[in-house]
């Protein structure tokens, strides 16, 4: 029996309702659970001009080989799941434990197949429509030898035992004795997947469905459960764009496989139609966008409560603030101001750091914007950032330090701003360019039907040729240095003196000593949101530029572009920790004036 | 997304391709719904980063070709060629074109750039898509005739020339035509350098024969190739020109005529200064009447007032017997003189200064108060300003002379050209002024005015 020859043919038996056909000699469907022979044929019988079966047979034969390429039997759920455990390599490959892809990512991927109700439990989406109108009807004839079976078969095979083991075990070829629910009217759509079509119609509520950006929220639960030391803007722009883009001229490299993780797909797991939709990504993932879905997987998944953050954690605000420092090329003795806000806002606590996607509001806590937004805030407290005090202490600085060449120099504001304004412009240009010769497409087209296929193909044929062509063009010694994956995007050393290191910089200049206790200089500081948007637009507060100081915004624009965010991001968490650090003023009445005094007790 | 819904959306926008403005009765705009009018229209869907990479590559691609930075231009190419792949088909479409233009562009001065690679380059744009492949061969042509490869050049056309692609060969007629021209001009190069060796030869040699033989041969082919195209409207100059020295050659003066006086008086033809040149040289070889030169040029001089033909028109006007040709010979060196180009031509001031001398001899003043009144306003600061009777005396002293004159004439001795030129003191022109002096007191219209 050619399960093949009647993938085509998906509508039910008028006796028993079943949709598993098989072909009779003539070339005529029938029923294989009542053996009820239809007086539908296939479509190459119907015209009925040949008389000759076998030569049908031989004309059926080249014309399926040319319509459909065949590989391996896959779901999308494998192919989701092989993208994962590509993922999971590479960051094992960068150095984080191999736990995160054994144990973690494996136990949350087993989690959604379950929840999704694709696999380990009674009935899996598969088949389980199709099941329950055969067992209720269950006419007793039914030769479903491979039922037990199929419950199995869709269980995914765990990447627990990993490696080289579960590679064949994605691969197998499954001997599905095909049922798909009929979706005659899409049946000129085709997919490489065997679910392709019926994945990307399927619209049930409370199911969450895979995309290439939830394997990322996939990734950062899963580095988060193991608080290893990689922040969600490390993993979408510093690990994967940045890098990809360091060697964006002949071969495609990306850290951490996303935009071409299809390509990676062993070659006998064919795509082509619906998977497109699915597995094919035309845009970089965005912060905002991927911080969403990590908590709607989260919740989905219904995870428990993850490990907690404590001082010792990357993820702390304490030690993130000490690496945006360094990064920033800012001193060193700024940290005791940050780790003050931090105390005084509370937000260095376990239970504000934790994420629980069980409690009543799953919230998590954007770690490397949030201490990103205690360096603005530091800032602020020492030059105020009105584009007239930093000048005016800069000045001061820069006196001093003339004065005494031996002692530690005082941090001088404006030559710290001369340096990173040339710094970050470098890199932004650099940054730009590398995004506009982003290669997208990958070597394997992905073509929409049939029709489609020769087309896409020699277009693919034709776009290769010409890319060789002017490659020989291209200067031959490609100048880019092959480096390592950092999380550090700048390099700062003493001895450079085009691009001199602060980090040893004292604040002396603006810090006076007052009692016990060293305190700011400036008394001064004004609140970046006055007022908060209380509606249920969900945004918080917005961000006109031309309203800020210059400073403002450019301290904003350097951070925003280190994370990779938007500025008006980072300046809403700005908000929410002066909302934090100020609550009385806030409590009692914020419609003074635009500039409100605060001393800061430090 | 999937192709699928880019595909649904395609005809809806293409329809609304005009600004899809939205006005409520009163003829209020707004802007806010207007940009959720475009969301919907776009599918609700943002641009893909994908859009994004490919449309910052084309804009550094072309601030590298204004820079001359043919290197990194090319480093951009490489990447910006991934648009012929884009999901959007209109993009991608329009995507070819592009390439093209850019990518001729940079191999053309591109260091490492050859022949053969522009050839494989043009092979293979020719074959993307249909719509562009006659464009292209043209254009290849074009480079190739460029490095003086006459006959690879020839052999693009040749290929060209038979593409057919069923409507689309139709619908490119002209550029069908076109090619078939330049093939032709190709075929009057060689024609004409036969012509040439065959000036050179005896009538009676024996070779001479087998030689016009064959450029006759040439020229019958050349013809077809080039009428086909000269009969659709357009600008053709350099077809038309060579095609009538052909005819010419042949003796085929009738055929001749009927090309130029229909590339000249066709109405659907765009107006062309030159098809009027070309024909009044045709007339003036053939020893045409005046009065027929006289029109042809009648027209040019409506379109080009200043073409340097002008000048014979008014001396063919001034022989003329009638008596509107003499009054419009003045009207064309007053408008020959309205040109900032032709201040300093020292022929159209001398003919000006004779004429109006000669006019005003004829009592014809209403003509020259005729063509005065227009130009007095800013004739004089244009002309005879101070400036410009310092600096012509120093440069030249016929003009200024001649100048001297007609400022004279028509503004009075008492203008300050005049004065300052007849104030000099010059030994060889000594006659000359008295002369003018005489006949500024004795015709100037400010005079007669009086």
């Amino acid at each position: 029996m050619d399960l093949e020859e009647t993938r085509e043919f998906r509508e039910r038996c008028s006796q028993c309702a079943a949709v598993s056909w098989g072909l009779t000699d003539e070339g005529k469907y029938y029923c294989t659970s009542c053996h009820n022979v239809t007086e539908r044929s296939r479509e190459v019988i119907d015209t009925g001009a040949i008389p000759n079966t076998k030569i049908q047979a031989i004309n059926r034969g080249l014309k399926r080989k040319r319509k459909l390429e065949k590989g391996w039997d896959w779901y999308v759920c494998e192919g989701f799941q092989h993208i994962l455990y590509q993922q999971a390599e590479a960051l094992q490959s960068l150095g984080v434990g191999p736990e995160l892809k054994n144990e973690v990512l494996h136990n949350f991927w087993k989690r959604y197949l379950q929840k999704s109700k694709q696999a380990y439990c009674k009935n899996p989406v598969h088949t389980s429509r199709r099941k329950t109108t055969v067992l209720e009807d269950n006419s007793s004839h039914s030769d479903w030898e491979s039922e037990p079976e199929l419950l199995s078969d869709v269980s995914c095979p765990s990447f627990a035992e990993s490696g080289a083991e579960s590679q064949p075990d994605v691969r197998t070829p499954k001997p599905f004795p095909i049922i798909k629910a009929s979706h005659s009217e899409t049946t000129s759509v085709c997919s490489g997947s065997l679910d392709g079509v019926e994945y990307s119609l399927r619209k049930e509520k409370g199911i969450m469905k895979m995309s290439v950006p939830r394997t990322l929220a996939f990734c950062y639960l899963s580095l988060l459960w193991q608080r290893e030391t990689i922040t969600l803007s490390d993993l979408l722009s510093t690990y994967l764009i940045l890098k990809v883009f360091q060697k964006y001229r002949f071969v495609e490299e990306e850290h951490i496989p996303y935009i071409h993780a299809f390509q990676h797909f062993p070659e006998e797991m064919k795509l082509y139609g619906r998977d497109k939709g699915i597995f094919a990504i035309e845009s970089w993932p965005n912060y905002e966008v991927i911080f969403k879905k990590i908590i709607e997987v989260a919740t989905f998944l219904d995870l428990p409560r993850f490990p907690d953050i404590t001082e010792n954690c990357y993820l702390h605000p304490n030690i993130l603030c000490m690496k945006y420092l360094m990064e920033v090329n800012l001193p060193d003795e700024m940290h005791n101001l940050t780790c003050l806000v931090v105390k005084a806002t509370g937000i260095g606590e376990v239970d504000f750091l934790r994420f629980d996607p069980i409690a009543k509001k799953a919230k998590t806590v954007k770690y490397d914007v949030q201490a990103v937004a205690v360096i603005v805030v530091a800032l602020k407290l020492l030059f105020l950032l009105d584009d007239n005090l930093e000048w005016s202490l800069s000045n001061i600085a820069k006196k001093y330090n003339e004065k005494n060449k031996e002692d530690k120099p005082w941090f001088d504001f404006r030559k710290w701003y001369q340096v990173m304004k040339k710094a970050i412009d470098e890199k932004k240009q650099k940054w730009e360019e590398a995004r506009a010769k982003f290669l997208w497409k990958g070597e394997k087209p992905i073509y929409y039907s049939a029709i489609d296929r020769p087309v896409v193909y020699k277009r693919r044929e034709m776009l290769v040729s010409l890319q060789k062509q002017f490659s020989t063009l291209v200067d031959s010694a490609p100048n880019i240095e092959k480096k390592k994956p950092s999380s550090f995007q700048f390099n700062w050393t003493e001895e450079d003196s085009e691009r001199p290191c602060f980090h040893g910089h004292s604040l002396q200049g603006v810090l006076q000593q007052k009692g016990q206790s060293l305190t700011t200089k400036n008394s001064l500081y004004w609140l970046s949101t006055q007022k908060f948007c209380k509606s249920h637009c969900k945004h918080v507060t917005t961000y006109e530029e031309s309203n800020f100081s210059l400073s403002y915004q450019f301290i904003l624009n350097l951070f925003s572009f280190l994370l990779r965010i938007k500025t008006s991001f980072l300046h809403e968490e700005v908000s929410l920790i002066e909302k934090r650090l100020f609550k009385a003023k806030y409590n009692k009445t914020n419609k003074k004036s635009s500039r409100s005094r605060k001393t800061r007790k430090c | 997304m999937s192709d699928f819904s880019e595909e649904l959306k395609r005809p809806t926008t293409e329809d609304e391709q005009g600004e899809p403005c939205v006005r409520s009765g009163s003829g209020m705009c707004f802007p806010w719904l207007q940009k959720h009018i475009e969301s919907i229209a776009s599918g609700g869907k943002q641009e893909k980063d994908f859009a994004q990479t490919t449309s910052a590559c084309l804009s550094f691609i072309q601030e590298a070709l204004l820079k001359h930075q043919w290197q990194r231009a090319a480093e951009y190419m490489h990447s910006y060629l991934q648009v012929l792949e884009d999901t959007d088909s209109n993009k991608r479409q329009g995507a070819p074109e592009i390439i093209w233009r850019l990518g001729s562009e940079i191999l053309y001065y591109h260091p490492k750039s050859n022949l053969e690679t522009f050839n494989t380059f043009a092979d293979r744009m020719k074959n993307i898509g249909v719509t562009n492949y006659l464009k292209i061969s043209l254009q290849h042509a074009l480079y190739l005739l460029h490095h003086g490869l006459l006959e690879d050049a020839n052999r693009i056309l040749t290929q060209a020339e038979t593409w057919r692609y069923g409507e689309k060969s139709s619908s490119q007629e002209v550029l069908v035509n076109l090619v078939q021209a330049y093939k032709g001009l190709l075929q009057y190069y060689s024609w004409y350098k036969k012509k040439m060796e065959l000036s050179q030869l005896d009538k009676d040699d024996y070779a001479y024969n087998t030689a016009s033989q064959n450029m006759l041969n040439r020229s019958w082919k050349t013809s077809i190739n080039l009428c086909t195209l000269i009969k659709i409207p357009g600008v053709w100059d350099p077809f038309v020109k060579s095609y009538i020295e052909m005819l010419e050659f042949y003796g085929d003066q009738d055929g001749a005529r009927e090309v130029l006086n229909n590339y000249a008086y066709d109405e659907k033809f765009p107006s062309n200064p030159n098809a009027h040149v070309y024909l009044y040289n045709f007339l003036k070889r053939e020893k045409a009447p005046r009065e027929k030169l006289i029109s042809v040029l009648k027209i040019l001089y409506q379109i080009v007032p200043s073409h340097k033909l002008m000048l014979e028109f008014h001396r063919l006007l001034r022989k003329s017997d009638k008596e509107e040709h003499h009054k419009l010979g003045l009207e064309v060196l007053f408008g020959i003189l309205d040109f900032a180009g032709c201040t300093k031509n020292i022929t159209a001031w001398k003919y000006l200064a004779k004429y109006l001398k000669q006019t005003l001899m004829g009592s014809r003043l209403a003509w020259v108060q005729e063509e005065w009144n227009s130009r007095k306003s800013w004739w004089p600061s244009f002309h005879f300003s101070y400036f410009w009777a310092k600096s012509n005396w120093k440069d030249d002293k016929t003009l200024a002379c001649e100048k001297a004159l007609v400022a004279g004439l028509l503004l009075g001795k008492g203008c300050k050209y005049f004065r300052y030129i007849s104030k000099q003191d010059h030994q060889v022109l000594k006659k000359k002024m008295k002369q003018m002096k005489k006949s500024v007191k004795k015709y100037s219209i400010v005079n007669s005015g009086l």
